[in-house]
C-alpha cells in the first residue's frame, strides 16, 4: 500500500464530512425511522407497517404511480421542446449569438422557481392574461379553466426543469461534426434519417444526462405541484410533506421518502438500460 | 469519348469573394483526376459543388451528361470521402459501410453481400464488428472509402483524405489508393495541396490558383513543361529568379547573373531551374548548354535526395543542385569551385 501524504488526508476531511453528515447519517436516520412503528400499547417497535400502509391506502399508491408517469411524461416533453432549440443554438446560428441567447434562456433560473410559478398563475388564471386575450378577440365567451389542474402543473414542472435538459444536450451537439451530417446526406439519407440515425444517437449521452436531471427535479418537486396543481393534481412529494408536517407521522413519511427514492432510482436504471447508456458516461 | 463529369464555366461567389472563377474541364470515365492547389485556392469549394453541398453561382455541372442543377447531395450519383473521414462513431465498421445501401432500401441479403464484398476489396475482413474508434488511421481511411464505393458511384470525390496520416502511412496509402482505383475502375477526383500525392496517383492533374485552373495536364507534362510561373513554382522544387533584362538571347537576373537562353519571343520576367536539371562539371563536348561557375556553400545530405547549395560566382545568387545517385561527387566539400551546366531547354522562362 502506497503511503499517502498528510495533505491527502487533510483534503479528504471536507469530502467525508459532507458525505457522512449531510448524506449518510440523515439517510440512515430516515431508514431506521421508516421501520419504526408505535403499537397500540404506545411502544415503539420494529415493523413493516409504515410500508404496508402505503399499499393499503389506494390514494397513496395511485399518487405514486401518477407521479412516476407524469415525471416520465414531463421528461419526454422537455426533450421534445428543447431539442429544436438546442439544435438551433449549436448548429444553425453563430457561436457569438448563441451564448447570448443561452444567457437569456437562463433568466428564469436567476429569478427562482417560486416567482416564475406565480408568473404562470398570472398567465393561466381565469382572469389571467391568456383568458383575457382570448375573450377580447372573441374566440371564447367564458374563461377556460387552465389553473389548478394537471395541465398547469405539467406546464410549471416543464418550465422549471427544461433548461437543465438544454445545457447537456447543447454540449453533446456542439461536438457533433457537421461533416457527419453532410456525409450521411451524401450517402443518400433524408433529413429525417439523419435526425434519427446520426444526430439522436450521437446526442444520446447528453439527452440521457439531461433527462436524468429533469426527471429527478420533477419527481422531487414540491412547489409546482402544490401551487399550480392545486387540490386536484396530487404529487407524491405532497404526501410526504403531509406525513411530516400535517399528521406529524415522521416514521410513515420516512418510509414514503424511501419509496420515492427507490422509484426514481429504478426508473433511471431502466431508462439507462433501455438506451444502452452507462451511468459513468452520462454522469461525466 | 464520353465524359463522366463535365464542368461548364462554373463560378462560385461568396458575397464579394469569388472562390471559383469560370472553371471548365471534362473528366474521362475511369480516370484518376487530381486538383492540386494551395489552401484557399477554391479546390474544396469546387469539390463541394460537385457533391452538391454548394450551389454554383453560374455555369453547370454534368454527371454522365445529366445536369446536376438543383439535385440535392443525397440524389447525386457522386460520393465523397471527407478530409476528416466523417465516419459515424456510434456505428461499427459494417454498419458504416451498410449505411448508404440501407438508404436505398435494398433487401437485407443484398446489403450484406455487398458489404462483405466491399470489405474484402479494401482488406478489412474480420473487422466488421469493430468500432471505428478502435481502428488505425489507415483502416479508418479504408472504411471511409469502402462506405462510399459500396454505392457504386459514377465518381468518387476525395477531399485530402491522406492529410491526417503520418508520413510513412501516407506514402503507403498513395500506392494503395492508386491500385484500388485501377482495380475497381471508378473515376476518382482527388483534391490535395500535396504535389507528390497528385503526381504519384493521377492520370490527369489540374493545378488551381485563385479560383482558376492554371494548367490541366498529365503529371509528367506538368512537371516537365509547366505552363505558367505559378505551376513551375508550385509543382516540384525549383530555383526561382526574377529576370530584369533580356537582349540578344541573354537573360540577366536581378542580381546580375547573365545566362544564355536563345529564341525567346517574349519579355521574360521569371526564370525557373529544377535542381536535377543541373549537370555538375559537364564534359566539354556538350553543346546547347549554359555553363555557370559556382562555389559550394553547403551540402544538404538527405539520402537519395541529397543536394548542394551553391553560390553563383557572378551574382552571389544561391541555387540548389541535386547530386547524381552515383558516388561520383561524394568528396565534394564546402568551398569547392564547380562548373555547372544547364540545358537551354531547362531554363524555363515566364512572362510573370
Amino acid at each position: 500500500m502506497k503511503k499517502r501524504s498528510s495533505t491527502f488526508y487533510l483534503l479528504m476531511v471536507p469530502v467525508l464530512l459532507w458525505l457522512i453528515m449531510l448524506i449518510v447519517i440523515p439517510h440512515l436516520d430516515l431508514f431506521f425511522k421508516s421501520f419504526r412503528f408505535e403499537n397500540d400499547d404506545g411502544l415503539v417497535v420494529f415493523s413493516l407497517n409504515n410500508y404496508l400502509a402505503f399499499f393499503e391506502d389506494k390514494i397513496y399508491w395511485l399518487t405514486f404511480v401518477k407521479t412516476a408517469v407524469y415525471s416520465i411524461g414531463v421528461t419526454i416533453l422537455a426533450f421534445v421542446v428543447t431539442f429544436p432549440v438546442a439544435f438551433y443554438l449549436t448548429k444553425i446560428i453563430s457561436k457569438k449569438y448563441s451564448s447570448f441567447m443561452v444567457l437569456l434562456l437562463l433568466i428564469p433560473i436567476w429569478i427562482g422557481e417560486l416567482v416564475t410559478i406565480y408568473g404562470w398563475m398570472i398567465l393561466l388564471g381565469d382572469r389571467g392574461v391568456i383568458n383575457n386575450f382570448l375573450i377580447k378577440i372573441g374566440v371564447i365567451d367564458t374563461p377556460i379553466v387552465m389553473l389548478y389542474n394537471n395541465f398547469s402543473m405539467t406546464i410549471g414542472l416543464l418550465y422549471m426543469s427544461m433548461l437543465f435538459m438544454i445545457i447537456p444536450m447543447m454540449s453533446a451537439l456542439e461536438s457533433l461534426d457537421d461533416s457527419l451530417i453532410e456525409a450521411a446526406s451524401d450517402l443518400g439519407a433524408s433529413k429525417w434519417t439523419i435526425f434519427r440515425q446520426i444526430i439522436i444517437p450521437y446526442a444520446t449521452p447528453g439527452i440521457a444526462s439531461g433527462g436524468i436531471i429533469v426527471f429527478m427535479l420533477v419527481i422531487g418537486d414540491y412547489v409546482a405541484p402544490n401551487i399550480l396543481g392545486g387540490k386536484s393534481a396530487l404529487w407524491f412529494t405532497e404526501q410526504i410533506y403531509n406525513e411530516f408536517l400535517a399528521t406529524f407521522n415522521w416514521n410513515e413519511g420516512a418510509a414514503f421518502g424511501f419509496l420515492l427514492l427507490l422509484l426514481s432510482s429504478a426508473i433511471i436504471w431502466l431508462a439507462l438500460k433501455l438506451t444502452g447508456q452507462k451511468l459513468e458516461k452520462v454522469g461525466s | 469519348m464520353s465524359y463522366v463529369l463535365e464542368i461548364k464555366d462554373v463560378t462560385k461567389r461568396f458575397g464579394d469573394f469569388t472562390a471559383v472563377n469560370s472553371v471548365s474541364f471534362n473528366v474521362e470515365d475511369g480516370g484518376f483526376f487530381s486538383i492540386l492547389g494551395g489552401s484557399g485556392c477554391g479546390k474544396t469549394t469546387l469539390l463541394r459543388m460537385i457533391a452538391g453541398f454548394e450551389q454554383e453561382t453560374e455555369g453547370d455541372i454534368l454527371v454522365r451528361g445529366e445536369s446536376m442543377r438543383g439535385i440535392p447531395p443525397e440524389k447525386r450519383p457522386v460520393n465523397i470521402v471527407f478530409q476528416n473521414l466523417a465516419l459515424f462513431p456510434m456505428m461499427n465498421v459494417e454498419k458504416n459501410v451498410a449505411f448508404g445501401l440501407q438508404r436505398q432500401k435494398l433487401p437485407k441479403p443484398d446489403v450484406e453481400s455487398r458489404v462483405t464484398e466491399m470489405l474484402e476489396r479494401v482488406g478489412l475482413v474480420g473487422f466488421e464488428k469493430k468500432k471505428v474508434t478502435e481502428l488505425s488511421g489507415g483502416q479508418r481511411q479504408r472504411v471511409a472509402i469502402a462506405r462510399s464505393l459500396v454505392l457504386r458511384p459514377s465518381i468518387l470525390l476525395l477531399d485530402e483524405p491522406l492529410g491526417a496520416l503520418d508520413r510513412k502511412l501516407r506514402e503507403h496509402m498513395k500506392v494503395e489508393l492508386k491500385l484500388l482505383q485501377k482495380e475497381i475502375g471508378t473515376t476518382f477526383i482527388y483534391i490535395t495541396h500535396d504535389q507528390s500525392e497528385a503526381l504519384v496517383m493521377s492520370d490527369m492533374v489540374a493545378v488551381m490558383n485563385q479560383g482558376r485552373f492554371e494548367q490541366l495536364d498529365t503529371p509528367k507534362n506538368l512537371y516537365k513543361n509547366p505552363a505558367t510561373s505559378f505551376v513551375a513554382g508550385f509543382v516540384g522544387e525549383s530555383n526561382e529568379f526574377n529576370i530584369t533584362t533580356y537582349s540578344d538571347g541573354v537573360l540577366e537576373t536581378e542580381n546580375g547573373c547573365k545566362l544564355k537562353k536563345p529564341g525567346l519571343d517574349f519579355e521574360p520576367k521569371k526564370l525557373f531551374m529544377r535542381p536535377e536539371a543541373f549537370i555538375l562539371n559537364p564534359s566539354a563536348d556538350l553543346t546547347d548548354i549554359e555553363r555557370i561557375k559556382m562555389s559550394v556553400r553547403t551540402i544538404l545530405f538527405d539520402g537519395s535526395n541529397t543536394k548542394i547549395s551553391a553560390i553563383i560566382d557572378q551574382s552571389q545568387d544561391e541555387v540548389l543542385i541535386s547530386l547524381p545517385q552515383n558516388a561520383q561527387f561524394e568528396d565534394l566539400k564546402e568551398g569547392d569551385t564547380v562548373v555547372v551546366g544547364i540545358d537551354y531547354d531547362d531554363l524555363k522562362c515566364y512572362r510573370g
